[in-house]
């Protein structure tokens, strides 16, 4: 972990809800809770990682803090200013500190820019620099990313998966941000074009003191990269953790199955180890389950867990976690007798 | 099919070439393959974006469009028959009733118009001769196999109302519903969530003890093919680059890019910090280098990788490695 622990961005009960359309003959609204009251901390200098799988609200969470989707509510606190309530002029101005790194490097980046265009149009836009300084700074930035400067005039289509991903990554660092959120960066790549990201990543960040949100569902990914994982699960953060501690040492029943369910790549261990089989689906983020969401796939769940929506508690040191069948005296759900809830307490 | 006993051979490739025609040339997608798959066992096939594992098995379908593709060369026997002599008719009778797919998105590989019963009961009406009662029945046998609640109401919804997870249970009750001798599952749950793609795998170890079904599993997922096969073939550039049993690939590689490939993997029980890596890009292949395709990106390569093909290096009885430095690598995977 970071020495330096000051938050670069405080969430505060944070919701995106968005509506779905209505049928004419049907009346009630209803809506999708995408993001549905989340407070976060992220410190300045680390990675946080925040997994959980589709639909889970990852990517919208990532979005509503560049204000890329508008939030519905709540605070997102960016060097005194609240992001979410600025006017759209403020925010621009903003948004060179906040820079996001997409998943698809294909649909990213414009085919009809060059390399040369993609990475300067953003210099341009903040007027940051100009003529030889700004193609200086676009040539050091193809090198800091790895990519020769001899490829400024190709087009996107001309590059692998990973060079775009690379494109992509020059593009967000060209206005110097502090903050980016990295939405899936390594999703659509192969597994040695993977690792080269990764490491790319993060020597950028030692060098730049880059802050970062790493959004994946690669759990191993997440693991490798972060200081410390939040786990999202229907719209709420479920646990969150130092890094290592969540893989090995997951309270929250949602992340225990999570990790068992990441096959291992050694075949004695497979061979032998037991799973968490969870049944079903993720239920619909319209009507979500009463109490914990997680309740109707939780194989620890009982009739109080409909009744109350559990708070995220810190029930270990820097370890918080969302379910009320554990607590800081009993942080084991193993161990907590059968029918028991101490959270509630 | 008449099965022939040939060391319990299931299937056999053999110098499989199947070549591509395009703008830039011809792209040698598989060239030269060659794998085996016993009854009853599950092979795993690795490789990363365009190694040509998806090709390779598109073939065992006669799947692959032509033009532009073409088998240039090699043979497929299945059950002692060489399927790439076959006719029309008797290549529509092995598909679908003898060997069956799974492909990795069950959307669009599900025929969004119809109705899942309808697709379902197509398959046994067709291959099995099933009036339409039957076929029903069936169907809905199929899809509680697979782990569908409610299956006898949930069989007239379309696929667009069934979760990703449901929709490749479908596929997989569909595959399975003339109990193939072969299954062949591309990627399967790559676009599944972890939870769910457990409970696919974990859907495929059953299906496969009770049917006896013998698998061919193709996927990137190092994790994947760890949790699942007996035998693997590791692919790259239209090539196979080494083959073992699972357990033996896993703990003493005898390939450089098998190595690289495993030692590429975050490991959530090591330490944090850099990440082992394989240098540059996946090769192209209508412009590949000569010698050793991988030589440009391995640790290992010597002059000789730059100037000369690799032999298939047998290792072991049932361990082969594309390398010159086969036994050497080997060796060192021991320590």
């Amino acid at each position: 972990m970071e020495s330096n622990t000051q938050p670069l961005i405080s969430i505060k009960d944070l919701t995106v809800h968005f509506p779905v359309r209505q049928s004419l003959l049907r009346r009630a609204r209803q809506v999708v809770k995408a993001v549905d009251g989340v407070s976060l901390e992220i410190l300045e200098g680390e990675t946080l990682g925040l997994v959980g799988e589709s639909g889970c609200g990852k990517t919208t969470l990532g979005r509503a803090i560049l204000r890329l989707v508008e939030p519905t509510g709540g605070q997102v606190v960016f060097r005194g200013q609240d992001l979410a309530h600025l006017s759209s002029s403020a925010m621009r101005a903003q948004r060179r500190h906040l820079q996001i790194i997409f998943q698809d490097p294909y649909a990213s980046l414009n085919p009809r820019m060059t390399v040369n265009e993609i990475i300067s149009e953003p210099i341009e836009t903040f007027r940051l620099a100009r003529g030889e300084e700004r193609r200086l700074r676009v040539q050091e930035l193809m090198q800091h990313v790895g990519l020769s400067s001899r490829f400024l005039k190709r087009y996107p289509h001309e590059f692998s998966g990973g060079q775009r991903q690379r494109i992509g990554i020059a593009r967000a660092l060209s206005v110097d941000p502090s903050f980016i959120v990295a939405d899936e960066p390594i999703s659509a790549l192969d597994v040695s074009i993977q690792s080269q990201i990764m490491n790319l990543l993060d020597r950028l960040k030692r060098e730049k003191n880059l802050t970062y949100l790493f959004i994946s569902h690669d759990l191993r990914a997440v693991q490798h990269v972060s200081d410390r994982v939040a786990v999202m699960y229907l719209g709420k953060i479920v646990e969150l953790a130092p890094a290592k501690a969540v893989y090995s040492r997951p309270l929250m029943p949602y992340t225990k199955a999570l990790i068992s369910a990441v096959p291992v790549p050694d075949p004695k261990v497979e061979a032998t180890r037991k799973r968490i089989m969870l049944e079903g689906d993720v239920p619909s983020p319209i009507n979500p389950p009463s109490g914990c969401r997680f309740r109707t796939r939780c194989p620890y769940a009982i009739d109080a867990c409909a009744g109350v929506e559990p708070r995220l508690v810190e029930i270990l040191p820097n370890h918080f976690a969302a379910c009320i069948r554990i607590s800081p005296e009993q942080p084991d759900i193993e161990r907590v007798a059968p029918g028991a809830a101490p959270g509630l307490n | 099919m008449a099965g022939v006993s040939d060391n319990g051979n299931l299937l056999r490739v053999r110098e499989l070439r199947v070549y591509f025609e395009t703008d830039d040339g011809t792209v040698k997608a598989v060239d030269g393959v060659n794998f085996e798959l016993k009854r009853g066992e599950t092979l795993g096939i690795v490789g990363e974006s365009g190694s040509g594992k998806t090709v390779a098995n598109l073939s065992i379908m006669r799947l692959i469009p032509e033009p532009p593709g073409q088998i240039a060369g090699g043979s497929i026997e299945f059950n002692g028959r060489d399927v790439l002599k076959l006719s029309a008719r008797e290549m529509r009778d092995l598909r679908g009733c003898h060997i069956a797919m799974v492909f990795q998105d069950p959307m669009t590989s599900l025929n969004p118009f119809m109705r899942v019963s309808k697709q379902l009961m197509e398959v046994t009406q067709l291959h099995l001769g099933h009036t339409k009662e039957q076929a029903r029945r069936h169907a809905v046998a199929m899809l509680t196999q697979v782990g569908i609640p409610d299956a006898a109401e949930r069989i007239d919804s379309y696929p667009h109302e069934f979760s990703g997870g449901m929709r490749q249970r479908v596929m997989i009750a569909m595959a399975l519903s003339c109990k193939p001798q072969l299954l062949i599952a591309d990627e399967p749950t790559t676009a599944l969530d972890v939870t769910i793609q457990a409970q696919i795998l974990e859907l495929i170890r059953k299906l496969k003890s009770e049917t006896g079904t013998s698998v061919i599993l193709i996927t990137h997922d190092l994790g994947v093919i760890a949790g699942m096969t007996d035998h693997v073939t590791v692919m790259y550039a239209g090539k196979v680059f080494e083959q073992a049993a699972t357990v033996e690939l896993f703990e003493r590689p005898g390939n450089p890019y098998t190595k690289a490939l495993l030692q590429s993997v975050p490991d959530p029980t090591s330490e944090q910090g850099k990440l082992f890596q394989i240098p540059g890009q996946p090769p192209d292949l209508a412009n590949l280098p000569s010698g050793c395709p991988f030589a440009p990106r391995c640790q290992r390569a010597a002059e000789i990788c730059t100037r000369e093909f690799p032999p298939f290096v047998q290792i072991t009885s049932n361990h082969y490695s594309l390398c010159h430095f086969a036994n050497e690598v080997y060796a060192e995977s021991a320590t």
